[in-house]
């Protein structure tokens, strides 16, 4: 049975060594900070992430459906309004922006509770409430000889708390 | 840690804050004990939501003639408020999407206050459109919806427009600053107890600031901040078409959307130094909220007034310039008419008094800079209504001239809306950290074993 261990630091080169460390020796990281820090995105490997496809769909989707909705409209019943075209695209355009606008906002939240698993009101196993104040942290999961492995690599960058717990599943 | 020399501190945001953790005690101690001065404060709004809704409902069940509103003024107050009110709501996106896109280093200990100020604001604003309309059931007719006869509304028409560009304002404004707020109620969540660890732990997801979550979370803020960049500036233009669409002398102007956009930041950043000083002031937020974020504003105020009076001018010159007797007299009539008082006081509270914006001892002094805002707060409600109400009462023909007074139901409703905006504001100031945690950690700098080795 694989257990996870939870190191918690005061200091964020600390963090980043801790980081380095694990995943030059193989393991999955999983990182905590207070704040987004760039630092530790870069020494986890981040690329690009994939919310802004999903900016781009939504924003297109909402592109066409003001698009679809203001012309439809017009053409479901034909009314002559100052002697301007029954379709006139110049006022759509403002329907179309404000829908390309809405629909890429609310697409791109989606997105990004898809892509980080939010809502996740399931309490973490090992979880440390100070990591929402000031300090940083590092999740393994291993078994066995890679536990121990892990602990020592952990240990090594003097983490102010350790915490152990059976694996998230 | 080291006392900072004061080269490094003019380097730093925060001078005065040196723990991650400083900050989380600061922020979180707002939202525990209630002081005396908010109940008042809060009494006060709540009976003022409670005249809010007493007068609206008194005019759906009397009727519209309750207002002042008649031919030819046919928009007044109502009307003169909602456009406040948008106005209002700008400039907390303009700090918290447009200063965000440039990276400005002193947006992060008021952007949170603003934006909740820009939800609130909208919220207020939002209102109006329905009360203005007088048989609010019917309201639903705005939406494009497939009714018994199949008729849509005319796109056409910049009051549909309007409906679009204010929901979506509504929508996305809301969106953004939730998602913003999402990891700080996490820490409210980690330090709270009892219901209020409940409710928290039930609002914030389960955010646990991982690094998935921040690195997904910082694209999606990205994005959402550039797109609520082109909607904050499209906003406010499609308010001013509902003007400057029409043929009435003193709306049909090209300059309509640039002039509104600025008033908007203008008067916006006004209400938020209205806001931020007696917060600051309350709360103990001088380590956040220093000298340096007040000049910042103040420069943004002074630099927004000066785009306003410029436009102010550029009206009056092109209405004589153009040689067209009727807009010349709307113009005339705006400086010497009867509604003289309201562009007189429109001019010196937001040409005039922000000169002294110019003076750095101005910039700097707080109390000063809480007096010009007010000012400003005034000076833009007037110049709605300057733009509103002449325009109205004086078009092409003689004998549809007339005068419009705001009845007793109108003023009610107005002093209303400033409480029911204020009664959000408050309850936001007890339930949400009202300061950015994560993002004022941001911009401090991160603690390193290193540097802690050497100061020891």
């Amino acid at each position: 049975m694989s257990a996870g261990i939870l190191a918690s630091y005061e200091y964020l080169d600390s963090t980043i060594d801790a980081i380095t460390g694990l995943r030059s020796a193989g393991f999955q990281v999983k990182a905590y900070a207070p704040y987004p820090d760039h630092h530790i995105e870069h020494a986890l490997g981040y690329d690009q992430s994939p919310v802004r496809v999903w900016t781009l769909v939504g924003g297109l989707t909402g592109a066409a459906t003001g698009l679809a909705l203001t012309t439809w409209t017009s053409m479901d019943w034909p009314l002559v309004v100052g002697g301007k075209p029954i379709v006139s695209i110049p006022p759509y355009v403002i329907i179309i922006f404000e829908l390309m606008i809405l629909f890429g906002a609310l697409s791109t939240i989606i997105g990004l509770f898809v892509l980080s698993r939010l809502p996740n009101l399931k309490p973490a196993v090992v979880y440390d409430p100070e990591f929402t104040a000031g300090r940083y942290g590092v999740y393994v999961e291993a078994e066995g000889a890679r536990l121990d492995e892990a602990r020592r690599i952990l240990t090594e960058q003097e983490p102010i708390e350790v915490r152990e717990g059976a694996a998230d599943a | 840690m080291a006392t900072l020399g004061t080269r490094e501190r003019g380097a730093l945001t925060h001078p005065d804050l040196h723990r991650l953790d400083d900050v989380n005690r600061d922020v979180l101690k707002m939202l525990t004990t209630p002081g005396k001065g908010w109940w008042i404060l809060f009494g006060i709004a709540a009976a003022g939501v409670g005249l809010f809704f007493t007068m609206w409902i008194r005019q759906m069940v009397l009727g519209i003639g309750v207002s002042g509103l008649n031919a030819p003024v046919g928009w007044g107050v109502y009307i003169t408020t909602f456009v406040f009110w948008v106005g209002i709501a700008h400039s907390g996106t303009l700090i918290s999407a447009i200063l965000f896109l440039f990276r400005a280093p002193w947006r992060q200990s008021i952007y949170r206050a603003a934006e909740a100020m820009t939800v609130f604001a909208v919220m207020t604003a939002g209102l109006f459109p329905l009360i203005h309309v007088g048989r609010l059931w019917h309201a639903y007719w705005l939406i494009p919806y497939p009714n018994s006869r199949f008729l849509w509304p005319n796109f056409k028409s910049p009051l549909v427009w309007d409906v679009f560009a204010i929901t979506t304002y509504f929508t996305v404004s809301a969106t953004f600053f939730y998602l913003g707020t999402i990891p700080d109620i996490a820490a409210a969540r980690d330090r709270a107890t009892g219901l209020r660890k409940k409710l928290y732990q039930l609002i914030s997801l389960g955010w646990q600031g991982s690094d998935s979550q921040w690195h997904h979370f910082g694209k999606a803020y990205i994005f959402l901040a550039a797109l609520a960049t082109p909607l904050v500036l499209s906003v406010h233009s499609v308010v001013s078409w509902d003007f400057a669409m029409s043929i009435v002398p003193g709306w049909h102007t090209t300059i309509f959307a640039p002039y509104f956009v600025a008033g908007a930041i203008f008067s916006g950043i006004a209400m938020v130094i209205t806001l931020v000083v007696p917060m600051r002031k309350i709360f103990g937020l001088e380590a956040y909220l220093t000298t340096k974020h007040f000049d910042a504003m103040a420069k943004l105020m002074l630099l927004t007034s000066l785009i306003v009076f410029y436009a102010y001018l550029s009206e009056f010159f092109l209405a004589w310039y153009s040689g067209e007797e009727v807009e010349r007299t709307a113009f005339w009539n705006r400086l010497f008419g009867t509604y003289w008082w309201a562009t007189w006081t429109m001019l010196v509270c937001n040409g005039f008094v922000p000169i002294m914006l110019w003076f750095k001892r101005v910039r700097y002094s707080i109390p000063a800079l809480f007096v010009i805002s007010i000012f400003v707060n005034i000076g833009m409600w007037f110049e709605r209504y300057v733009i509103v109400v002449t325009s109205l009462h004086h078009e092409y023909e003689p004998f549809a001239w007339g005068i419009y007074r705001p009845s007793v139901t109108e003023m009610c409703i107005l002093l209303g809306s400033f409480c029911w905006f204020s009664f959000w504001f408050l309850l936001f100031t007890r339930l949400l950290p009202p300061v950015a945690i994560q993002e004022l950690k941001e911009v401090m700098p991160p603690p390193m074993r290193k540097q802690a080795g050497e100061a020891h």
